[in-house]
């Protein structure tokens, strides 16, 4: 019936490199590395959220954390969770909400294990306020290839602690981490969308906001006077105590692969025009959920589809604040004159609080982040030159996001790498650490 | 040898939070089980099932092999609302330490409504060919000392005149096939077994489930390459949970398994000995 011979298929998310990748499943926090009939090299890896290599590897074994899914304890005076690190923020939701807590820090998904976002210092439309999900895990247990098992905090083990948070994964396996979630009183965001006609209006929408959660949506196809325009979208917590269910299972689903023709600059520029149209006035406010506004993409499951099996690239970069406003500018001209065009691109202000790893992407200034599906010809030669303008403009690319910068690229965006490295489990790698260090 | 440890401990009891938890997931007016009694609780089917039922304020007794697999099930289900929680690490193919263990959990549950017996091991089948020894651990596991165990839980509950008791056996157990005939010998006997307690007992008011599940994504099928047939531990789960509920007598979960194996049983044995299944 079942037969025995083919791996299980694993891709990352914007399914671009296909690499051969064997899956080992951990059920246990005990299982690694006792029983070690695995081959020298690992990499933990949870939901393969990550979009391009940072979750891969060619050669060694991917050990699945999705079976560490148990909750290990919540305090319910102060809102900390110790949980095992295959539990998803999906699944901390839906403890959490019913009982008045939300997390602290979220990425545009919640399809991403703990691990994962502890792994690659996940961050959110709270940037500015919250820093980084780095800085609401205050201890975590780490898991060594050499059977060693430490206990990492601030205080405890402190190097490792600050080199396993944004630490991609390298450092060995984390097996359970601790949460400080953050109270709610009602699953509603108060919300306001407010339209933007370019860069200037969007700083200095930006620099009058005062909410907790802010991003943009941006329009990098339209050239001229529409060029940069955007939505602003910024929203704060609701304070009218109400009764929080948790949020039904998403039902819609992209059930096969688009054609590579079907994303293209027409059907693009469409989509861009009418999602600035959508809304008729500059601004809007009310009330909404908390799915729509953090996760409006998690209601269609494998929305990556839509580009087809070549998948995609994410460019995501951040500039500092010396060169942030004509620096993005700078490089949103060089995309749009690519011809190559995104439907979703993402701007947002990253604030001042520092990130607890040391190898985080996060700093102060702005990021912007675009889809870009792949074409070989066109793609790669533009990621390039990219990766340079934001070496240029002192900013550095987002490894959770990438699959293609140059090592040289990654050593300059990265300079402490060669400290970082000494923190590495010499069994674990991947396959971007692998391109990033081959010609170093 | 495997090692023993016994050991009875109690996690916190949180009744305030199973209270607020209470009011996440409407379920039907069946009654739900309160105080549960799970053999082999470490197994996924188990765990899965046993998150249906902390939100409600269950209270716990679970016995497993390994106490650090079991420790993390009984935080976890403590975690998401469990009234109570007991833990007893045992190897259960020690069958003279059943009973002995079984008035343990009554004693600690006050009165047991439902008892799931989930261990089990798929047994290495090329082995058990060639070694009579290897074939008679694996009956020993899958059937006798389930059969040790559902003696004394059906008298337990005959007298009581209440309760389910719910074994997970498998539709490997409807047809023996070269590949796992050894498993599914003796998932057929036990079958067959709690046909006749349920004959017994079902006239004192007790509910014996026989739950046949077909593949299931566990550690036990993690060598199987996952095909469509393959169900998530959470969806059997939440089919046993109903047909407690309505009371079933034997459920195949997913229920396509049921047709499958009725099409399997009715290939002629002279086609079907020659057959690669």
């Amino acid at each position: 019936m079942a037969s025995k011979s083919k791996p299980p298929v694993f891709e990352s998310w914007g399914r671009y490199p296909k690499l051969d990748v064997r899956l080992e499943p951990l059920f246990w926090t005990d299982e690694y590395p006792r029983g070690t009939r695995l081959p020298p090299s690992v990499l933990a890896v949870g939901m393969g959220r990550s979009y391009g290599d940072v979750c891969l590897l060619e050669g060694g074994t991917l050990l699945s954390t999705l079976g560490m899914d148990r909750l290990l304890h919540f305090e319910t005076a102060t809102g900390l969770l110790r949980c095992e690190s295959g539990v998803t923020l999906d699944q901390i939701l839906r403890f959490a909400v019913p009982r008045g807590w939300f997390l602290p820090v979220t990425p545009g998904t919640k399809y991403v294990t703990v691990g994962g976002a502890i792994a690659n210092d996940v961050h959110g439309k709270n940037h500015h306020v919250a820093g980084s999900f780095g800085n609401h895990v205050p201890r975590f247990e780490l898991v060594r290839s050499d059977g060693s098992r430490a206990i990492c905090s601030a205080d405890e083990n402190p190097e490792m602690y600050h080199a396993t948070i944004g630490g991609m994964g390298l450092t060995g396996l984390i097996t359970w981490a601790e949460v400080m979630l953050r109270p709610i009183a009602s699953r509603k965001i108060r919300y306001t969308a407010i339209k933007f006609s370019g860069i200037d209006d969007f700083l200095a929408i930006s620099g009058s906001s005062r909410s907790e959660c802010t991003m943009a949506w941006i329009d990098c196809i339209s050239q001229g006077r529409a060029f940069a325009r955007g939505i602003y979208m910024q929203g704060d917590y609701s304070e009218v105590m109400e009764p929080k269910k948790a949020s039904p299972k998403p039902r819609l689903s992209v059930p096969f692969d688009f054609p590579s023709w079907a994303l293209n600059r027409t059907s693009m520029r469409i989509f861009n025009e009418l999602y600035y149209r959508k809304q008729l006035r500059r601004q809007v406010t009310g009330q909404i959920d908390y799915e729509p506004f953090f996760y409006p993409l998690d209601s269609v499951l494998h929305w990556n589809r839509i580009y087809g099996k070549r998948g995609f690239l994410q460019f995501q970069c951040v500039i500092p604040w010396r060169y942030g406003r004509d620096g993005i500018l700078a490089i949103l001209e060089t995309i749009a004159e690519s011809g190559m065009a995104s439907f979703l691109a993402v701007l947002k202000v990253m604030g001042e609080i520092p990130s607890v790893g040391l190898m985080s992407f996060p700093q102060p200034g702005i990021t912007l982040a675009l889809d870009i599906a792949l074409k070989p010809e066109v793609t790669f030669p533009l990621f390039e030159r990219l990766a340079e303008m934001t070496r240029e403009l002192g900013g550095r690319l987002y490894p959770a996001k990438d699959a293609c910068m140059t090592g040289q690229h990654f050593r300059s965006f990265y300079p402490q790498w060669e400290q970082f490295a000494v923190y590495r489990d010499p069994a674990f790698t991947s396959a971007f650490w692998e391109r990033v260090t081959a010609d170093a | 040898m495997r090692r023993r440890r016994s050991q009875t401990e109690s996690l916190e009891e949180r009744p305030n939070e199973a209270r607020a938890a209470r009011t996440d997931r409407p379920r039907s007016k069946q009654t739900m089980p309160k105080t549960v009694l799970v053999l082999g609780a470490t197994s996924a089917i188990a765990q899965a099932w046993m998150r249906l039922l902390a939100p409600q304020g269950a209270s716990f007794f679970l016995v497993a092999r390994n106490a650090t697999h079991l420790d993390s099930v009984g935080k976890d289900l403590a975690t998401r609302g469990a009234a109570a929680v007991y833990v007893e690490t045992i190897d259960l193919d020690e069958t003279t330490a059943h009973a002995g263990l079984l008035e343990r959990a009554v004693d600690a549950l006050g009165d047991v409504d439902c008892a799931l017996i989930a261990h089990g091991v798929l047994g290495d089948q090329a082995a058990g060919e060639r070694d009579f020894a290897v074939a008679a651990a694996s009956l020993q596991t899958n059937f006798l000392s389930t059969v040790s165990l559902a003696t004394w839980l059906a008298n337990y509950f005959a007298a009581q005149y209440h309760g389910s008791l719910v074994v997970i056996s498998s539709v490997a157990g409807d047809r023996g096939r070269k590949s796992n005939y050894i498993y599914g010998s003796a998932k057929a006997g036990l079958n067959a077994f709690l046909d006749g307690v349920r004959n017994r007992v079902d006239r004192e008011g007790v509910q014996v489930l026989t739950v046949r599940p077909g593949f299931v994504a566990t550690p036990m099928t993690a060598h199987l390459s996952r095909g469509p047939l393959f169900a998530t531990p959470d969806a059997v789960a939440r089919d046993i949970l109903h047909a407690i509920e309505h009371r079933r007598d034997v459920l195949y979960t997913p229920w396509f398994w049921r047709w499958i194996m009725a099409m399997v049983r009715m290939i002629p044995e002279w086609k079907f000995k020659k057959m690669d299944l």
